[in-house]
């Protein structure tokens, strides 16, 4: 119990300062280094709330591919100018303000409805075998939805080589 | 077990952090990572769901939300690589060009 409790601070604290890091960072490396280091801290709450599969799958979707793709893309377009450009646009203090008011009734809202959340919870186990179950649902209510996302994938692949390439 | 509303607490916490980034840089680059951070607390509150209510669903939808990022991430820098080509810049607030 105590155990969970220190696992999911830990987590929970880990991807909230990574992600003020990956805001505030000057170099967009930086920026990369600690967004991996978030998924990551991400990927453990996943695992922490028994979802195995969705734990692996970030970490070998985002943290692999995705954050590949972003570093390649800084090295591709030239950043050591705009390291020393200012950072934040103008509008920097009304959007910090509107986003923390947001926040706070988000947060209001959640502390009081906290009984709202206190329902019965399932049997922990009724979710193994993770990768099994979510298999079987991907592939049995929700083949359309699986359909869709794979053409979504290969309209963004070909989107992506007519914008990045020079002349058609 | 970790109540419901803590890690709704957080995916909050992390979705806001994550608006301030899209709304404060300038930096396209960041910009996007800043998207990621908000998609990753969508799925956190989704997989929460999913252990509370028993059922898959949610942890299917957040395999989708992923497929759908790395869509928009390909995209979104396909479309930088073509922005830089063409105006030598990142800065989102630069490319002005359709404002009156």
């Amino acid at each position: 119990m105590l155990l969970t409790q220190a696992l999911f601070y830990f987590f929970a604290v880990l991807a909230v300062v990574s992600a003020i890091l990956v805001i505030t960072r000057r170099n967009a490396v930086h920026s990369a280094i600690f967004l991996i280091q978030a998924l990551l801290a991400i990927a453990g709450i996943f695992l922490q709330l028994q979802a195995e599969f969705l734990a692996a799958v970030q970490v070998i979707l985002y943290v692999g591919g995705i954050m590949v793709l972003f570093l390649f893309v800084i090295m591709l377009v030239n950043l050591d100018i705009a390291v020393r450009q200012v950072q934040f646009n103008r509008q920097w203090l009304l959007a910090i303000v509107t986003a923390l008011v947001v926040a706070a009734e988000v947060g209001y809202g959640l502390y009081r409805g906290k009984e709202a959340f206190q329902f019965p919870a399932a049997s922990p186990d009724i979710l193994q075998p993770n990768a099994q179950r979510v298999g079987l649902a991907l592939f049995q209510n929700y083949m359309l939805p699986f359909e869709i996302a794979s053409i979504l994938l290969l309209v963004a692949m070909i989107g992506a080589v007519v914008m990045a390439k020079r002349r058609l | 077990m970790i109540p419901t509303s803590n890690y709704l607490m957080l995916s909050a916490v992390l979705f806001t952090i994550g608006v301030i980034g899209v709304l404060t840089r300038r930096n396209i680059v960041i910009i996007l990572m800043s998207i990621e951070l908000i998609l990753n607390a969508v799925n956190i509150n989704l997989v929460v769901f999913s252990r509370q209510l028993g059922s898959v669903a949610g942890q299917v939808f957040a395999i989708f939300i992923i497929t759908d990022a790395a869509a928009e991430v390909v995209v979104g820098l396909g479309i930088l690589i073509a922005l830089f080509r063409n105006r030598e810049t990142v800065n989102a607030d630069e490319i002005d060009l359709l404002k009156w």
